[in-house]
């Protein structure tokens, strides 16, 4: 038996910091960074006799969230306590919610090699994140800060579906999207707004049963979700080939070695005895509340990619990646309202600013200049302003010092030579110090042309407009 | 309702309480007084009562979501065993 004999198994639990102002049971902000223990009360502190409120707007988020991944949304939902002991957790429990969650049994769908396919979800419930241990300097104590404690998450808990890491990457790139779309989280990965526990089990193909899972906790970048289950699978095989048997447990992922770790400490740590939480009351949901929220969902993308392919006709494969971030798709969308050039934005998006985002290691939403720049680009080369060579450095700048590429170009001198007679100027320039070239182009090689338009881009600095060049170096050399 | 010494051990186990050897045969009838009593209320009849989830009749009590800041941070961690950098000093954890 190999590798090829068996068929990974993974379900995904995600938590999603949501994008209020504020946090679930208390109105301290929500914002990231700051001193520690500045953006907390009495409440997210967990003093003695200080009462949580819900935040009216989490469940809002929780049900659009719902709502965009096709899941019921419950008419009656309540919050429960989780209870276990950690030194970030200040009330020794977690208001999550246990038995009735706000929505329960959706889907999320995926393109895979073999075409579409649904992951189901079993639910999705709101819950309050935990706070932040800081080591000391001298390795003596640990140090708690709870800014981040009642920040608000949900939690979307998937069906074992996915059977490979490419459909576990199509799922969390799919529900960023969506979360982005519906503006109830950011995603940013390095804050940790997104998370995921990841469940894992390996069976021969064919089998009917799952197999024994483990599960890792906390991963947050996709490259170490899709390592660790790449190297958690392998690991799972061999067990099995040598005759041995998997432990149900929870593993610790390590980034630096590549390998999984046993915590067998955490035994009975799965035993958090919820009850309903007391101190917050029953939420009741009305029809109306439900189809309030239904109304205010924007487009999303599947419809936004049949737009760009039908009305604006751009390639299938180009608009996938435009709508695959809401960020990039508002940029298209709002710079083509400036420049009314679709295809260009589109080109622009999808070559040199999608390089610059790779080369730099940076996600859209961290793109520095906006739309409307973006747009008065395309603009500048439209009307001949700039070269595209010219933009292609406009670009760069953007990225370094975002302005109005106006004011750019003026500043560095960018502006193209249109001017006729500065271009026959140049033009009878080059052609008096190549007599050679002009010889060979009377002799058929036409590749003397793009040679001498070469040394005049080269003497005007990129400036000279090419269409230009080429027409009038043809008028010199036929006469 | 017949409450076990190993259900004892796990639950204070979970707890995070350290019961001594002779404590545990009171805790035990204590949790089982608690738990029989539990049964007699069990045992009432609910035939024509509508279902209740909370522990109280109040529905959808929400705040708007607006920032209102606590201003007196130094209060908040006055009363702490130990603190360093406006944190909770705690022992090490791994
Ligand atoms: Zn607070």
């Amino acid at each position: 038996m190999s590798k090829e004999d068996y068929e990974v198994v993974i379900g995904l639990e995600v938590h999603s910091e949501l994008s209020t102002k504020t946090k679930i049971f208390c109105s301290c902000p929500t914002e990231f960074g700051g001193e520690p223990n500045t953006h907390c009360c009495p409440v997210c502190m967990a003093m003695p006799g200080a009462l949580p409120v819900l935040n009216k707007r989490v469940v809002e988020y929780a049900i659009k969230a719902g709502l965009a991944t096709n899941c019921s949304i419950a008419h009656v939902s309540k919050n429960d306590r989780k209870n276990y002991f950690y030194p970030d957790l200040p009330k020794s429990y977690q208001i999550s919610q246990f038995d009735m969650p706000l929505c329960t049994e959706g889907y999320v769908e995926i393109e895979t090699k073999d075409g579409p396919k649904k992951i189901r979800l079993v639910r999705i419930h709101i819950e309050e994140d935990a706070g932040k241990l800081n080591h000391d300097e001298y390795g003596r104590g640990s140090l708690v800060d709870l800014n981040r404690a009642g920040v608000p998450l949900i939690e979307i808990v998937s069906e074992p579906d996915m059977r490979s890491t490419e459909e576990v990457d199509s799922y969390l790139k799919k529900l960023k999207s969506i979360l982005e779309y519906i503006e109830v989280s950011d995603c940013k990965m390095q804050e940790g707004s997104l998370r995921a526990d990841v469940n894992v089990s390996v069976r021969k193909k064919g089998a009917k049963e799952f197999g024994t899972r483990t599960e890792m906790k906390n991963m947050n970048s996709f490259r170490s979700i899709t390592r660790a289950i790449e190297y958690e699978a392998q690991r799972q095989i061999e067990v099995l080939e040598n005759g041995g048997k998997i432990e149900q447990e929870t593993l610790r992922w390590d980034e630096v070695s590549g390998k999984t770790f046993s915590m067998r400490d955490k035994e009975d740590a799965q035993d958090y005895r919820y009850f309903p939480e007391p101190d917050l009351a029953i939420i009741n949901i009305s029809d109306e509340m439900i189809d309030d929220i239904r109304k205010s969902l924007p487009e999303m993308p599947e419809s936004r990619r049949e737009r760009y392919v039908k009305e604006l006709g751009l390639p299938e494969y180009d608009s996938n990646i435009l709508t695959s971030s809401k960020y990039l798709s508002d940029l298209f969308e709002n710079a083509t309202k400036v420049c009314n050039n679709p295809k260009a934005v589109s080109n622009w998006i999808m070559t040199d600013i999608t390089r610059i985002l790779n080369e730099e290691e940076k996600e859209p939403n961290e793109i520095p200049f906006t739309a409307e720049q973006l747009g008065e680009l395309v603009t500048l080369i439209d009307k001949g302003t700039i070269s595209s060579k010219i933009a292609k450095q406009v670009l760069e700048e953007l990225f370094k010092n975002p302005k109005s590429p106006q004011d750019i170009i003026k500043e560095k001198g960018w502006i193209q030579i249109s001017d006729e007679s500065a271009i026959k100027e140049v033009v009878l320039k080059i052609l008096e110090a190549n007599p050679q070239s002009i010889v060979d182009y009377k002799a058929g090689r036409d590749r003397a042309l793009g040679y001498l338009v070469g040394q005049a881009m080269k003497e005007t600095k990129g400036k000279a407009n090419p269409q230009m060049l080429n027409k009038m170096f043809l008028e010199e050399l036929n006469k | 309702m017949q409450v076990s010494k190993e259900e004892i051990l796990h639950i204070a186990n979970l707890a995070c309480l350290n019961i001594k050897e002779e404590e545990i045969e009171e805790y035990r009838k204590n949790l089982q007084d608690i738990l029989n009593f539990a049964n007699i209320v069990n045992s009432v009849n609910t035939d024509n009562i509508s279902e209740t989830i909370g522990s109280t009749s109040n529905v959808n009590v929400f705040r708007e979501d607006e920032i209102n800041e606590f201003k007196d941070e130094a209060l908040l961690l006055e009363n702490a065993p130990d603190k360093e950098n406006n944190m909770f000093k705690i022992p090490k954890v791994l």
